[in-house]
């Protein structure tokens, strides 16, 4: 099996957030970046997985600028087999989809892993898109996969509960908690990564119709009314009147 | 015209779909147009989403249509969107929703915006806000495309029942076959689930063990509320893992969240910090959770926590 894994770059949850004067601009300095947890624990876990228990690649691709090889080498790192970087810093969802899907119908994968979001604007929009541009199924959400031959049998969650939806392959995944367990790279594997093939290729053409043009922070929460222990009459009464949340 | 997705399960309307008409109708009117609603497969109770702001439903009646896949879907929204010439697609941010939003905008080459929580503005370019970066900042999108396509947070609006209802016209389009079989659909019955809950009581490692998890279940039942926990506590296996919120689980926006013996962690505020109303009940008064409520309480909460469903019953029996 061929398969493909998107992988993005993405700020720690814990790292302080800060914007240029103007509040157009993320201030990436001093910025701690991760790869995005839903890709490297579960997307690209499950696809390693696969390719030990049936044979076949894992490719990781990668939207973006030189910065993110650190990232990219991680991932060859746990385990991945090749890399492609497309060099370009795209400022919209659609065109990362729009890159990723030059280069995927060219190569042909079985199966195409994403993350179900990137946790920094949570988006969950290049999952569907990519599908929606190679006309591939799209199963979002999967928090379990079992593979037998070219069928797989996917859990996904949805609100409250699972849906369980059986697809052949090609189609394209988004992976959620549950559908791998972390792997923690280990001096071999970072040894290797340095001499797998980390590709870069040039873009192709593809416009932004969506682009932020201004960054607020959240109004500053008030401080904390703190309630005595013994009078939790006076909670109910707050939470009543004053929150008017029951 | 704008369009909405209302999302039916079994043709039951969720309250996200009236959310979305309801945003439906009022970006409508900030732009000067009409909203139109769309219904797929079994809905019923159809001609109520005018009460929400539809100035019409349009409904899809194919049987395949009670199945979710999200490239029918999109094929069907698409075509329904291209014959009223929607300028606007709105969507609820829910899993069929979040399925969608990207498809549509690869099919209808548009500009899109994951789980806003405003109303947009039209000063000359259209622009909506959404929370980012783990509610630590609010984006302003500019989209410039000729279609737009939205998908709306939870809770983010009020719905707004005061219109009448409206006619529901059949509209006819082709519904393309699905490569994707469903096999089986669960759904825990009788409790609101969580990303759908106004009230939430939520429980973290101080609760000591799965077996001390009574008094959080009663605090819940005497608030009608949907129970949650920090991501350890699923971990562990004290509580199922679609109770877990945080980045790594669920995020929510309910009206009142209450933390019980939850530190207040990064991770976890990341995923409750836009909750209307948050009340913390912790016996740290140092815990950083204190920082993100709205209101505190200091004390052991196998003491506090009973004491505050017996106030609750005296609220609502007075
Ligand atoms: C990449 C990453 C992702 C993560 N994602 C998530 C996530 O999605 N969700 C999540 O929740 N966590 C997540 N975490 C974990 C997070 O960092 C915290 O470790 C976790 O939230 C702590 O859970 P807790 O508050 O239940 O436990 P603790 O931090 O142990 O807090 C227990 C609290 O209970 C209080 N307490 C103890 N006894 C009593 C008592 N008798 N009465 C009153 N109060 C009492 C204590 O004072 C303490 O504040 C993530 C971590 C990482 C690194
Ligand atoms: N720049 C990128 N390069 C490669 N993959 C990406 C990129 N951005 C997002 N992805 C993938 O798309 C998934 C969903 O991301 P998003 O739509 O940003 O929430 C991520 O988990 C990644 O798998």
């Amino acid at each position: 099996m061929k398969l493909l894994v998107c992988v993005s770059k993405t700020p720690d949850t814990t790292t302080k957030i800060s914007f240029n004067e103007a509040g157009n601009e993320f201030n990436e300095a001093g910025v701690q970046f991760i790869m995005n947890p839903y890709d490297e624990w579960y997307a690209l876990v499950r696809a390693l997985e696969l390719k030990e228990a049936a044979g076949g690649t894992v490719t990781i691709v990668n939207v973006g600028p030189k910065a993110n090889d650190t990232v990219i080498r991680k991932g060859l790192a746990i385990g991945a087999d090749s890399a492609v970087r497309i060099d370009t810093d795209p400022k919209s969802a659609l065109a990362v989809a729009k890159q990723i899907a030059a280069f995927a119908k060219a190569e042909g994968f079985d199966m195409i892993f994403l993350g179900k979001e990137t946790i920094n604007y949570n988006g969950s929009e290049v999952g569907a898109m990519l599908a929606e541009l190679l006309d591939l199924p799209f199963i979002s959400y999967a928090s379990k996969m079992e593979v037998a031959g070219n069928t797989a049998t996917i859990s996904r969650d949805i609100e409250g509960g699972t849906e369980v939806v059986e697809v052949d392959t090609p189609f394209v995944l988004s992976a959620a908690k549950g559908l791998a367990e972390q792997r923690i790279p280990n001096m071999r594997g970072i040894m290797m990564a340095k001499r797998k093939p980390l590709k870069v290729v040039p873009p192709v053409e593809a416009n932004d119709p969506s682009v932020v043009v201004h960054y607020d922070l959240p109004p500053v929460k008030s401080a904390v009314k703190l309630v005595d222990a013994e009078n939790m009459d006076e909670l109910v009464r707050l939470l009543h009147e004053e929150a008017k949340a029951i | 015209m704008l369009l909405v997705f209302a999302e039916s399960v079994k043709g039951q309307f969720k309250k996200a779909a009236f959310e979305a008409v309801t945003y439906g109708h009022q970006t409508a009117q900030v732009l000067g147009k009409e909203c139109v609603a769309l219904v797929l497969g079994n809905a019923e109770g159809a001609a109520q989403l005018g009460k929400y702001g539809a100035s019409k439903v349009l409904h899809v009646g194919d049987d395949t249509l009670d199945q979710f896949d999200s490239q029918v879907y999109t094929s069907v929204i698409a075509a329904a969107a291209e014959s009223v010439g929607a300028e606007v697609v709105i969507l609820s941010h829910s899993s069929t929703g979040k399925s969608l939003l990207g498809r549509l905008a690869a099919r209808l080459d548009a500009g899109s915006v994951a789980g806003v929580n405003a109303v947009p503005t039209n000063d000359g370019a259209f622009k909506v806000q959404k929370g980012v970066f783990s509610g630590k900042a609010i984006a302003t999108y500019q989209l410039d495309s000729a279609v737009k396509v939205l998908s709306l947070m939870g809770n983010a609006i009020q719905p707004d029942a005061s219109g009448s209802d409206v006619v529901v016209e059949a509209l006819s389009v082709a519904v393309p076959a699905s490569r994707v079989k469903v096999k089986s659909v669960e759904r825990v019955e009788g409790i609101v689930p969580l990303p759908e809950a106004e009230l939430v009581v939520s429980a973290g490692r101080g609760m000591k063990g799965p077996e001390n998890w009574q008094i959080i279940e009663t605090l819940a039942d005497e608030l009608g509320a949907t129970t949650a926990c920090s991501r350890p506590v699923s971990d562990v296996g004290w509580r199922p893992h679609h109770e877990h919120v945080g980045q790594t689980g669920i995020a929510i926006r309910p009206n009142l969240y209450i933390a019980v013996g939850i530190s207040g962690a990064i991770q976890h505020l990341a995923g409750v910090n836009s909750s209307k109303t948050i009340v913390v009940i912790n016996k740290d008064p140092e815990a950083p959770f204190f920082k993100a409520a709205d209101y505190g309480v200091v004390g052991d909460l196998f003491d506090v926590v009973p004491r505050l469903t017996e106030s609750l019953k005296k609220f609502k029996t007075a």
